[in-house]
């Protein structure tokens, strides 16, 4: 099977984020590190590779600091990465991600798309869906397991509130994965060694142009959200903390 | 002849989604806020006695659009059977909740129309002017908040967060509204996905929406075996340890104990969230919750933007004399 995994580069989930002088996005100065589903989304393709053979293919689009989530990937051991390369990539909605990662792939064939459910930065969880439409390709969302089966392949939908579905569907197919459906491997020592010698194709926003066009949502404003609650700071040393607050669940909410 | 908003409701084996109600309550009110005339939606296959409930609210219009095809969810039959239907009816607006289920087709429907989607919107206002409609949604998993406008042709496609709006809000109207059953055509062969039955994985063990107490840990618990200081803590509070996603997918606690959007919605009378940064996956499963007390290191956590009592510091240096002192007061 040979399998497309799109990986994104998103700020570090603890990292300090500002914003613009605009106020229409963060400031870029900060840690990045690889969209926690999206690594699930690998480590997936990975061990679809393992047991089926094939090739894991890992694709991203963001400026040169995200090549850095492609190198992990290939040190995990992703067989080559694609790089849309340019910084103008981070301010682009989904449709027009989903249609540049079909345009830079319209010479390729594979036989499955990964993507992590959704990103940290965004949170659109939309760009998997849209690309299985451009493709004119089947799809499912927020998968648990995946399983060959006869003509395609068999997938665990996860639905709310602890259900969950079986769904079957021929190839090519795209497919949203779950943070949790596996565990994530480390890079080894030597995986980083080779990682180096691995093809990476680069491709410029230029080269994508023709095929995307003016974004179609636009974000006006972005700020600090407005406090719906009046909370209450507790401050002093971890013991007056808590004498503060066990006075708080007996007086106040009650519960002792 | 004023514009339309459209609110798609969900219904399954017959019985409306909760959360409809919520986004017909979203309908409620963008409607009064611009004037634009509101209908409703609902699809499936025999669907006219759901159509019949909802047409009791305050709507001018509620069309039941049926095939057999859309008997059982496939994105591709909602998605072709949508598309007739809007293309048809050319609302200005659709409005969807944002379930797993609309998710799954909803970026399909609209890339199909060359649309697109703001997706788990929390509210909307009209920018300064008074002009553009602006849809808020969360970024940077609730740290930020964006006023989203919409750059292409209606329709215009949004959905909104399970809890964005009060569906017990929602106005009835003063008589009801009238029913069109829409048929859609959508032939077997393009339906590639065969759905299975749904089902829940093992009967589940511990059912916390009873619970008054619950102590929820999150990442900043850092180490498996540190849920045991957790457990300590709801021990002497007599309440339920619960965890948000990334610490039942380590295996540290088990999924049945998962506090969430994938997990079970609890309203305990409180909630002591425990290292929890509060991504919006996790806050839609807890916000219901009577007092919500924080212990975070990051101020910036957004748990602190619904905790009643929020306490900026270490949880390894709180927890420990806390579960002495509440020990203290329960003897």
């Amino acid at each position: 099977m040979k399998i497309l995994v799109c990986v994104k580069q998103v700020p570090q989930k603890d990292a300090p984020l500002k914003l613009n002088e605009s106020g229409t996005w963060i400031r870029e100065d900060v840690s990045y590190e690889v969209n926690e589903p999206d690594a699930f989304a690998l480590e997936e393709a990975l061990r679809q590779k393992e047991k089926h053979g094939g090739e894991v293919v890992a694709i991203t689009a963001g400026p040169a600091r995200a090549q850095q989530v492609l190198r992990e990937a290939l040190a995990k051991g992703a067989d080559r990465a694609i790089h849309l390369e340019d910084p103008g990539f981070v301010g682009l909605d989904a449709f027009n991600t989903a249609r540049a990662f079909a345009a830079a792939i319209k010479d390729e064939k594979f036989d499955l798309i990964f993507t992590g459910l959704q990103s940290d930065d965004y949170g659109f969880a939309q760009t998997g869906v849209i690309l299985a439409d451009l493709m004119g390709w089947p799809h499912a969302t927020i998968i648990m397991q995946i399983e060959k089966s006869d003509g395609g392949i068999k997938v665990k939908r996860e639905l709310e509130a602890g259900y969950f579905q079986f769904v079957e569907m021929p190839l090519p197919a795209v497919l949203t994965i779950q943070s949790g459906i596996n565990k994530l491997r480390y890079a080894t020592l030597i995986g980083i060694k080779q990682a180096k010698n691995k093809p990476l194709r680069k491709v410029t926003l230029a080269e994508v142009q023709s095929a995307i066009g003016a974004n179609l949502q636009k974000i006006e404003r972005m700020y600090i959200p407005q406090k719906t609650k009046k909370t209450e700071y507790l401050e002093g040393s971890p013991g007056e903390i808590a004498k503060k607050l066990v006075d708080k669940l007996r007086n106040e909410i009650r519960v002792l | 002849m004023p514009e339309t908003i459209l609110v798609v409701t969900e219904q399954r084996e017959g019985k409306l989604n909760r959360v409809s109600w919520e986004t017909l309550a979203a309908g409620q009110a963008i409607a009064s806020e611009t004037g634009w005339t509101l209908e409703a939606a609902v699809i499936g296959d025999g669907v006219s006695a759901i159509a019949n409930e909802i047409a009791a609210k305050k709507t001018a219009k509620v069309y039941a659009v049926e095939s057999p095809a859309l008997k059982t969810y496939t994105p591709d039959a909602f998605s072709a059977g949508l598309k007739q239907f809007l293309t048809s009816r050319q609302p200005k607006l659709v409005l969807m909740p944002h379930t797993y289920q609309v998710r799954d087709f909803i970026p399909k429907l609209a890339t199909a129309m060359g649309r697109s989607v703001v997706s788990d919107c929390i509210g909307f206002r009209k920018d300064k002017d008074g002009g553009k409609l602006l849809f808020t949604r969360q970024m940077f998993q609730g740290k930020f908040a964006a006023d989203v406008s919409l750059q292409c042709d209606a329709p215009w496609f949004v959905t909104f967060q399970n809890g964005a709006f009060r569906g017990d809000k929602v106005e009835t109207g003063a008589s009801a509204a009238p029913v069109e059953v829409v048929k859609v055509e959508i032939p077997a062969e393009t339906v590639r996905t065969k759905p299975q039955e749904v089902f829940k994985e093992a009967k589940q063990a511990v059912d916390l929406t009873q619970a008054e107490i619950i102590v929820s840990v999150g990442r900043g618990i850092k180490e498996q075996k540190n849920i045991e200081l957790a457990k300590q803590l709801a021990d002497a509070l007599g309440g339920e340890i619960a965890a948000s996603r990334p610490i039942c997918d380590s295996g540290w606690l088990p999924m049945d104990r998962q506090i969430g959007s994938s997990g079970q919605t609890v309203a305990p009378k409180l909630y002591l969230a425990l290292g929890i940064s509060g991504a919006i996956q996790h806050i839609v499963g807890m916000k219901g919750a009577r007092s919500v007390v924080a212990i975070n290191k990051d101020h910036e956590a957004p748990i602190f933007e619904i905790a009643d009592v929020a306490v900026v510091g270490n949880l390894f240096d709180i927890v420990p004399p806390l579960i002495e002192e509440v020990k203290k007061a329960k003897s």
